[in-house]
């Protein structure tokens, strides 16, 4: 869940420091958009200004004398006619280029900064995905991206406001002073009101937001767990817990109702009152002649446009620290450093048999000591199967071997070469790993096989038919060209976990980890798979078992408890160890139905 | 329209009558519209205190459109009373009608403020109990409907579908009642100063209504071709996050990183695109803007001498006409907006009509406390839209009997277990506990005598403690203690972080299916119940909370009826009697030695078990 923008307190000052940054970065990625955007919000607002002296124009040189004293002026009334069309024109082309290019500024933006954020998802180390949640991942992406580059919008509009306040002042000014002083009460009493309106509504909204979350949690998990709720009759109990819930949203709402009511009427009225003084005012020059009706509408129409722009200027201080904090968290990502080396090793090793070899292995998570100095060799055309209860440290091993996490102490040798001296190309030719998780991504079956990788037709067929997977995959609709997770493609579990045993076997790489990947293969098929597997013996295999089955069809047993190797041989020889015999009986009953 | 022929089909021979399955609550098209005026109508008879908000809303719209009025009509009775007079400057009238001004508008402050304060809380009172209503509604609708559902949908009903409605309520429907009044206000104030010249400002205005719907329309479109890339680009990225480690190990960044990049590319293009439209509305307006005030001071000029309009009327007018264009522009922007929140609240209120299936007794019959007897007798079940799930099902499972059921997936097993719950109720047939018609148990005596474990071991986040105490919120910690204790799972809570006040997570997720299922046995055995359903987990359980499961179950099936649905070979083989389904019918009855000789479904079974444990 993101936190709310406001709980975590940052200065109001620091808040417009960190906005501006924000802005000058998105400005350093699109320097061009924001720019024309800008110069559309000041072309909008010279335009809306010069639309007011328009008018005054049309009221002392065509509407007085027409309807006062009757003697139309037809030439006057076309240019009046024209530069008020003209004058609109220019507005509404401001308006568009504006609002089109803070598009691209804002999009922009967000693409450049989301591709930051993908780049770092492909290359921070498998230590960091360990400890996010791809839920939290992917906010990054979706929400916090959408709120970080929110401040944008406003932005120019902003700008052109500022430039409306100063291009309306100077009119005034020209019109009459004491006309524009009007103006210097007005302003700053506008801005003003529009900031501590800004600034109060920030709490109370960002609580509706998470009222709003809250709530949506709790439906969710209400909805989840409905067998539970039912079958213990807890209905009424998970009504009322939404109703306390929905009641804060609604609480928090009329919070924010009320600041609306005593801020919005007063907003939109406040340039009335300022017509009112003008009237008074007007009137009374018009009276001394140093001003004219004309000059008295153009000042009135003026202050009818300052309302809306102001508010749209408050809306973009209420935003900025929401961005702040959002793009806060999205830096936390960027300002990762990837400090994990490419491979450079250029070390070859011969292909014909490789062993691998692991010597004093170690491994720690949060100090904690997960693998303690483990020592063995698996020789080419062997199976050895890692057995050992649950969180015993044996996918780390796994972890480890594919490179995805470095030891903290000790080596894997291939060939006897440590890993990372290997040419990688070599090493991801030669060495291969089926995670415990079948992951298939959303592309076809041959894609899923190959993963980017320059394999043929023939040795993606020998790959499925040694996973047992041909026989599936032919009657897919399309064959291997089948695109997987589209409508009326599913497959079972060990379906999938043959195709992804069929991604590590192409291209019959010499050493094979199988991390517990033939869980919900059927026994049947898994000893053919393994036969298969065993008839060429320049292959070294390696299993993590969690079925008796699987144990059983291995050459030799390496037995982890509490960090360490507590035995090696074969099945019957552990059979003496009492902490191998509990675990493997528990196997025993723990088989399944299906 | 197949899905429809399908719920005509499945509505139990109710002939005439068409209701509404659950299924056909999930999403279809966006172009499903109901009309807007049967949507209002079934609306405010499910929430009648919407009739006192509109009246408010009328009263609101009336005090500000008084508030925009009263500047042109200022300027109007000053330019032509107080200045532009024979008499020269009348002081005394200006000041007067400036006062009165000064005090309309202060008036329309406070009451504006005080009507919207009423407003806002008649809306949100009224979504509340909405929104608590269909959630109560739903919680109420069966088992299987709850299944039948896509996941997520009825979550969206409670949560999105009304966030949409209640911003619809703050801007949207406001909109509409305050603009209408504004517009037909300010055309009723021009009309009085000159009726030509309004209707010289409605020809200019009309043609913004098609060309609004048109960019509208355009613009609804461009978003869902947005809201579709940026699915497609959190799927990649989802896909890149979730498969990190095959991506890493396989070297798959590049390839992976082309198609984020794609992905991205093509939502960026497509929010542009959509963007344009925005883009457009604005100059759109400003040109029709300028297009009216220039042609009323032109037709003014022309006319107003001989239809004896003044100067101050005339400028007035033009203010006016300036008026005009912003609640035009606002009720073109609420168009789509009251479409999507339209068709979201009737999405809501059909949840409504979605009939409750299980309908508890008023006063019911109690049970006796002790082991249950059940006699099903000619059951029969199906889904509203799916086909037969189970077929003339008789059974009788003595008191204190310790039952396995098995089949394969999609046999009905699980199906009948939840029939004998209640958590849905037969098409046909009877279910009758201690001799009693299970659709006549007090409901509450139910919840307390027949107790299911679910499969998955579903908790909330959560302490144990607060799992356990769920249905037995009278009853404290050291019950819950207890509970555990009287299970032999001690040594368990031990190993745990912080006992009984160990948070589970979302879901329970920070324990393993195993442990949740201990906590629902735990929670089970607080209850007492006289029957026991355990639906046991089909993934796998590591072999120590496996032997914990067990001897747990040992223990809390003591003195009562168990059955099982089982997915393991020690369950079948350890319980009294097995229950074999296939397709929905009562295949083989017996103890495992008996069933194994017959050679039937259940020998089959048990052997592709034993090869999967016992191979050599």
């Amino acid at each position: 869940m993101n936190t709310p923008a406001t709980k975590k307190e940052i200065p109001q000052d620091k808040h417009l420091r960190r906005g501006l940054d924000l802005i000058k970065r998105s400005f350093k990625i699109r320097p061009a958009s924001h720019g024309i955007a800008i110069t559309g919000a000041c072309l909008f607002s010279i335009s809306a200004v010069a639309l007011t002296r328009v008018l005054g124009y049309a009221t002392d040189e065509i509407i007085i004398p027409t309807l006062d004293q009757n003697s139309l002026d037809h030439r006057q009334l076309w240019i009046a006619f024209t530069l008020i069309i003209v004058v609109g024109m220019s507005r509404g082309l401001g308006a568009f280029l504006r609002r089109y290019f803070l598009a691209g500024a804002r999009y922009g933006t967000e693409l450049v900064w989301r591709r930051q954020l993908f780049n770092q998802y492909l290359d921070l180390p498998m230590s960091f995905h360990r400890k996010k949640s791809p839920g939290e991942l992917l906010a990054h992406a979706d929400n916090d991206m959408m709120i970080a580059s929110l401040a944008l919008m406003p932005l120019a509009f902003t700008v052109g406001t500022f430039f409306l306040s100063i291009v309306a002042l100077i009119n005034l000014f020209l019109i009459h002073p004491a006309i524009a002083c009007i103006a210097l009460i007005l302003f700053p009493l506008l801005a003003g009101m529009n900031q501590v309106y800004s600034k109060r509504v920030i709490t109370p909204a960002s609580d509706v937001q998470e009222a709003v979350g809250n709530t949506s949690a709790l439906v969710h998990e209400s909805f989840d767990g409905i067998l539970v709720v039912k079958s213990l009759g807890r209905s009424e109990q998970e009504v009322q817990r939404l109703r306390a819930s929905a009641d804060q949203i609604r609480n928090h709402r009329i919070s924010v109702g009320r600041l609306r009511a005593i801020f919005e009427p007063a907003i939109y009225a406040l340039p009335n009152f300022g017509v009112i003084g003008l009237l008074m005012v007007g009137t009374w020059l018009i009276d001394k002649e140093s001003l004219t009706i004309g000059e008295l509408v153009s000042a009135i129409a003026l202050f009818g446009i300052l309302a809306f722009p102001m508010r749209i200027a408050g809306i973009f201080f209420e935003e900025l620290p929401r961005s702040v904090v959002a793009l806060d968290r999205i830096d936390e990502i960027l300002q990762l450093e990837i400090n994990q080396k490419k491979n450079t090793g250029t070390n070859k090793i011969n292909e014909a048999a490789v062993n691998l070899k692991i010597e004093g292995l170690e491994a720690r998570y949060e100090d904690q000591l997960i693998l303690d100095n483990i020592n063995f060799t698996i020789t080419s055309g062997e199976i050895v199967a890692l057995v050992g209860p649950t969180g015993v440290g044996k996918s780390t091993i796994a972890d480890m071997i594919g490179g995805l996490q470095k030891p903290s102490a000790g080596k894997v040798l291939l060939d006897n070469i440590p890993l990372e001296a290997i040419d990688s190309q070599q090493r991801n030719k030669v060495l291969a790993i089926a995670f415990q998780e079948s992951f298939l991504f959303a592309d076809t079956v041959e894609e899923n096989i190959l993963l980017g990788r320059n394999f043929n037709n023939d040795d993606v067929a020998e790959a499925l038919e040694t996973a047992q997977a041909a026989d599936f995959v032919n009657e897919l609709p399309n064959g291997i060209k089948t695109r997987l997770g589209e409508r009326g493609v599913t497959l079972s579990g060990g379906q999938r976990q043959r195709i992804t045993l069929a991604r590590a076997l192409v291209g019959k790489p010499k050493v094979i980890f199988l991390d517990d990947s033939t869980s919900s293969v059927d026994p049947v098929i898994e000893k053919r798979i393994l036969d298969n597997l065993r008839s060429h013996s320049d292959i070294t295999l390696l299993i993590v078992a969690h079925r008796l089955s699987t144990i059983k069809l291995a050459d030799r047993i390496i037995f982890f408890n509490d960090g360490k190797i507590e035995g090696t041989g074969t099945h019957e020889e552990l059979m003496n160890i009492h902490s191998y015999s509990t675990l493997v009986k528990a196997y025993e009953t723990n088989g399944e139905i299906q | 329209m197949k899905q429809e022929r399908q719920t005509r089909r499945a509505t139990r021979g109710e002939v005439g009558q068409v209701i509404p399955a659950i299924s056909q609550l999930n999403d279809g098209s966006e172009d499903n519209r109901t009309g807007a005026l049967t949507v209002l109508r079934r609306g405010l008879s499910v929430s009648p205190e919407l009739r006192s908000g509109a009246t408010i809303t009328v009263m609101m719209a009336l005090i500000v459109a008084v508030g925009s009025l009263a500047i042109p009509i200022l300027i109007q009775q000053i330019l032509d009373q107080g200045l532009n007079t024979e008499t020269g400057l009348r002081t005394g009238f200006i000041y007067t009608s400036c006062a009165i001004a000064l005090g309309i508008i202060t008036f329309v402050i406070f009451a504006q403020r005080a009507t919207y304060n009423r407003l806002v809380k008649v809306a949100e009172t009224t979504i509340l109990e909405l929104r608590i209503r269909v959630f109560h509604h739903l919680q109420k609708l069966s088992l299987a409907d709850h299944q039948e559902a896509r996941k997520g949908i009825l979550t969206a009903r409670v949560t999105s579908d009304i966030e949409t409605l209640s911003q619809f309520a703050q801007w949207g429907a406001i909109a509409w009642i305050v603009d209408s009044v504004i517009i037909i206000g300010t055309l009723l104030v021009m009309a009085i100063y000159s009726w030509q010249l309004t209707i010289v400002v409605i020809a200019i205005y009309i043609p913004i209504i098609p060309i609004l719907k048109a960019i509208q329309r355009q613009q609804f479109l461009k978003y869902r071709d947005v809201r579709e890339a940026v699915s497609e680009t959190l799927g990649q990225a989802s896909e890149a996050v979730t498969a990190a480690p095959v991506i890493r190990s396989y070297g798959y960044e590049d390839s992976v990183r082309e198609k984020l990049e794609k992905a991205n590319q093509s939502q960026y293009k497509r929010q542009i695109k959509a963007h344009k439209f925005f883009a457009l509305l604005a100059p759109v307006m400003d040109i029709f803007s300028a297009m009216a005030i220039a042609g009323v001071i032109v037709a003014g000029s022309y006319i107003g001498p001989d239809i004896g309009l003044t100067s101050g009327e005339m400028i007035a007018f033009v203010f006016l006409t300036t008026i005009l264009i912003a609640p035009i522009w606002e009720l073109g922007e609420v168009l789509d907006q009251t479409q999507t929140a339209l068709a979201g609240w009737w999405k809501i209120l059909s949840v409504l009509d979605v009939p409750v299936e299980v309908v508890e007794p008023g006063i019911g019959k109690k049970l006796a406390e002790g082991p249950l007897e059940i006699r099903v007798d000619q059951l029969n079940f199906h889904y509203r839209t799916g086909g037969t799930v189970l077929h003339d099902i008789s059974i009788d499972i003595p008191a204190g009997e310790n039952i396995a059921v098995v089949g394969e997936t999609g046999s009905g097993k699980t199906t009948f277990v939840k029939l004998l719950a209640r958590l849905a109720d037969p098409i046909a047939g009877s279910i009758l506990i201690n001799g009693i018609p299970l659709k006549e148990i007090d409901t509450a005596t139910r919840h307390d005598s027949i107790q299911i474990v679910p499969q998955d071991g579903f908790l909330f986040d959560q302490t144990i403690c607060e799992n356990v105490l769920f249905a037995k919120p009278e009853l404290n910690e050291k019950d819950v203690l207890q509970a555990f204790e009287s299970l032999g799972l001690r040594w368990w809570l031990q190993k745990l972080p912080n006992g009984i006040y160990t948070e589970t997570g979302p879901r329970g997720e920070r324990l393993s299916v195993g442990e949740r299922q201990l906590v629902a046995l735990a929670r089970a055995q607080l209850a007492n119940p006289g029957l026991l359903i355990l639906d046991e987990a089909t993934s796998a359980v590591d072999p120590e909370t496996e032997v914990a499961l067990v001897s747990a179950l040992d223990q809390l099936s003591q003195g009562r009826t168990t059955i099982s649905v089982a997915h393991r070979l020690s369950t079948a083989e350890r319980a009294d009697s097995i229950i074999v389904f296939d397709k929905g019918h009562i295949v083989e009855t017996g103890n495992h030695e008996s069933l194994r000789k017959q050679n039937g479904i259940y020998a089959g079974l048990h052997e592709s078990w034993i090869g999967n444990t016992r191979i050599k």
